[in-house]
C-alpha cells in the first residue's frame, strides 16, 4: 500500500495507476452536492452573486484545496452543541452526482484528487488527465471504520447547508482508498461498465 | 398505553449500528469467493472490519442513515397517533446521540431540519392492525445511494425486448443491475415487485426487503426466478463497489401484486450491502429485540 500525504505533488499523482491501494494522510476538505453547485455558480461560472461569508470562505478554500483532495462525504458529527466536533461515521457518498461540476472544480482549485465512491464519468476523467488528479475510491458504507482515520476536525464552513452538506476541514491518518481513475486516462469504472455490458447483452439474448 | 420512546430509541441504535446476522454471514461467505490480493477482496475486508467496529462502538455502519422506514403491526385498540409521536421523539433523540444523521431536507427550500423529522412523511411509518396482543415494530434504514439506483419499468419495454411476462421481468431486472454498476454500494439485495400501480409497486419492492436473506417466494416458479436472477446478475462481474468481482448481488426477493389490465410495472429497489433492518416485539411488559 502506498503512503501519500497531502499536499500532493503532480509527480506523485502521475505515478499513480488504476488499482493502486493508497493510505492517505493529511488535511482534506469534505464537499458534496450543495458545495459543488455553490462553487460553480458563485466562483467559477459566476452566475450567482457572492452572499454572506461566501468570499471569505472562498479565500480559505483556495489555500486549503491547492494540492489537496476533496472528499465526497456527508458525515455524522458529534459535538454540534459544544463545537468540539468529532467524526462518528464518515464513509463516501456516490460521486457521479458531481459529474457536471467536478472537472471544473478540480482545475479551478488545483485539486490533486477526489475521494468518493461509485466512480465518475468521461468529463471528470479528462479533468484528471489535464489537472492532473486522480479518483480515490473509498469503501462505501465503511463509515465507522473511516471515521477512525479522521484524527482531527479543524473546523467547518457553510454549516447552514446542513451537517451532511457542510464543508468540514479534517485531518486524516492512513485513510484507505483505491485509485480507480488515474491521470493517464485509465478508469476501472469504464472497464467494468463495458465488460458487464457485453455479458448483459449475452444474457438478454438467452 | 405505555410510553415506548426509549425502547424505540434502542431499536434505532441497533438498526443503525448492528448489521443483522444473516446479512453478515452472507457477506463473509462472499468475501471467501474473491481472489486474494484483489480490490474486491480488499473491499470485503474493509466492510467486515467496519461491521465489527460499528457494533462495538454503537456508531452508524454507514453515515447515510437513510430513510427510516417503520412498519408497525399493532393490536386492536392501540393508538397509532401516540405510537407515531413516540417514534418521532425516539428518532429525534437518536439523531442527537449520533446514532442517526440529520437526513430530512426540505426539497423546496433546501433546508435540513437538523432532527430527522420532516413533515408527516419523514420518517415513513406504515401501520397495520393485527389480531392478538403483540406489538411489533420493524425498522429499515435505506440509504440514498442505493435508493437512487432503484428503477421502475413499464412493460413492454422495447429498448431491451422485455415483454409482459416473467421472461420480460428477468430482462429488466438484469438491466437495472447493470445500470446500477457499483453505485448502489454493491453487493446489493434486490427487492422486485411485479404489478401494482407506480406507487404501490415501489412500496412493495421495499416491503419485501424486510424478509430474511434466502427467504424464497412460496411460488416455486417465482422462487426459481429469484435464484436465477441472483446468479445471472453475478455473472456480470460488477463486483463489490463496482471494482469487478464474483459477488454483485447477495439475494433477490420478488413479490407479485394485482395490476390493471393496461399496466405491467416492474419496480426494482436496490438495497446496499449495509442492509440495516431490525425488529422489536412488545409482549405485555416484555420487549424483545431480534
Amino acid at each position: 500500500m502506498k503512503q501519500i500525504t497531502t499536499p500532493i505533488t503532480d509527480d506523485v499523482i502521475r505515478d499513480l495507476k488504476v488499482g493502486d491501494a493508497v493510505a492517505l494522510s493529511g488535511m482534506l476538505v469534505t464537499g458534496r452536492d450543495a458545495v459543488h453547485k455553490w462553487m460553480i455558480e458563485t466562483f467559477i461560472k459566476k452566475t450567482r452573486e457572492p452572499q454572506g461569508d461566501d468570499l471569505q470562505v472562498y479565500e480559505e478554500l483556495k489555500k486549503l484545496l491547492n494540492g489537496s483532495v476533496i472528499y465526497h462525504c456527508g458525515p455524522v458529527v458529534s459535538g454540534l452543541d459544544t463545537k468540539e466536533y468529532k467524526f462518528v461515521a464518515a464513509g463516501p457518498t456516490t460521486s457521479i452526482r458531481e459529474e457536471p461540476y467536478q472537472a471544473d472544480v478540480m482545475k479551478h482549485f488545483n485539486l490533486k484528487g477526489v475521494i468518493g465512491k461509485g466512480g465518475m464519468g468521461a468529463k471528470t476523467l479528462k479533468g484528471c488527465e489535464e489537472t492532473p488528479a486522480v479518483y480515490f475510491h473509498a469503501i462505501g458504507g465503511a463509515a465507522s471504520y473511516i471515521a477512525q482515520t479522521v484524527t482531527k476536525v479543524h473546523g467547518v464552513f457553510k454549516l447552514d447547508f446542513g451537517v451532511p452538506e457542510a464543508i468540514w476541514v479534517i485531518e486524516v491518518k492512513e485513510f484507505p482508498v483505491v485509485v480507480t481513475m488515474d491521470s493517464h486516462g485509465g478508469s476501472q469504472h469504464a472497464v467494468i461498465e463495458a465488460s458487464s455490458k457485453k455479458i448483459l447483452e449475452d444474457l438478454l439474448a438467452r | 398505553m405505555r410510553d415506548l420512546t426509549n425502547e424505540i430509541l434502542e431499536l434505532i441504535r441497533r438498526t443503525s449500528s448492528s448489521l443483522p446476522p444473516d446479512v453478515e454471514k452472507r457477506l463473509r461467505e462472499s468475501f471467501e469467493k474473491e481472489q486474494p490480493g484483489s480490490s474486491a477482496r480488499g473491499a470485503f475486508e474493509t466492510i467486515l472490519k467496519n461491521i465489527e467496529i460499528s457494533r462495538a462502538n454503537s456508531t452508524p455502519i454507514c453515515q447515510d442513515t437513510g430513510t427510516p422506514i417503520f412498519y408497525v403491526h399493532y393490536p386492536v385498540g392501540l393508538s397509532t397517533i401516540k405510537l407515531k409521536g413516540q417514534i418521532r421523539s425516539a428518532l429525534a433523540e437518536a439523531t442527537k446521540r449520533s446514532y442517526m444523521r440529520p437526513n430530512a431536507v426540505d426539497a423546496i427550500y433546501d433546508k435540513n431540519t437538523g432532527n430527522n423529522l420532516g413533515g408527516d412523511d419523514f420518517p415513513y411509518v406504515h401501520f397495520e392492525e393485527v389480531e392478538g396482543d403483540d406489538l411489533t415494530i420493524e425498522l429499515m434504514l435505506k440509504g440514498g445511494g442505493c435508493e437512487n439506483v432503484g428503477r421502475q419499468y413499464s412493460l413492454p419495454d422495447n429498448s431491451i425486448g422485455a415483454g409482459r411476462d416473467l421472461a420480460g421481468v428477468r430482462k429488466v431486472v438484469l438491466d437495472a443491475v447493470h445500470k446500477a454498476q457499483g453505485q448502489g454500494c454493491a453487493p446489493g439485495i434486490l427487492g422486485v415487485s411485479i404489478g401494482g400501480d407506480r406507487g404501490s409497486s415501489y412500496i412493495k419492492s421495499k416491503e419485501v426487503l424486510f424478509s430474511e436473506m434466502g427467504t424464497r417466494n412460496a411460488d416455486p416458479k417465482i422462487a426459481e426466478l429469484e435464484e436465477r436472477l441472483t446468479s445471472e446478475a453475478n455473472e456480470m462481474g460488477i463486483g463489490p463497489m463496482g471494482f469487478g468481482g464474483a459477488t454483485t448481488i447477495l439475494d433477490t426477493k420478488i413479490v407479485g401484486l394485482s395490476r390493471l389490465p393496461a399496466s405491467y410495472f416492474v419496480s426494482v429497489s436496490y438495497m446496499c450491502w449495509a442492509y440495516r433492518r431490525r425488529k422489536m416485539t412488545v409482549k405485555g411488559e416484555e420487549v424483545i429485540y431480534d
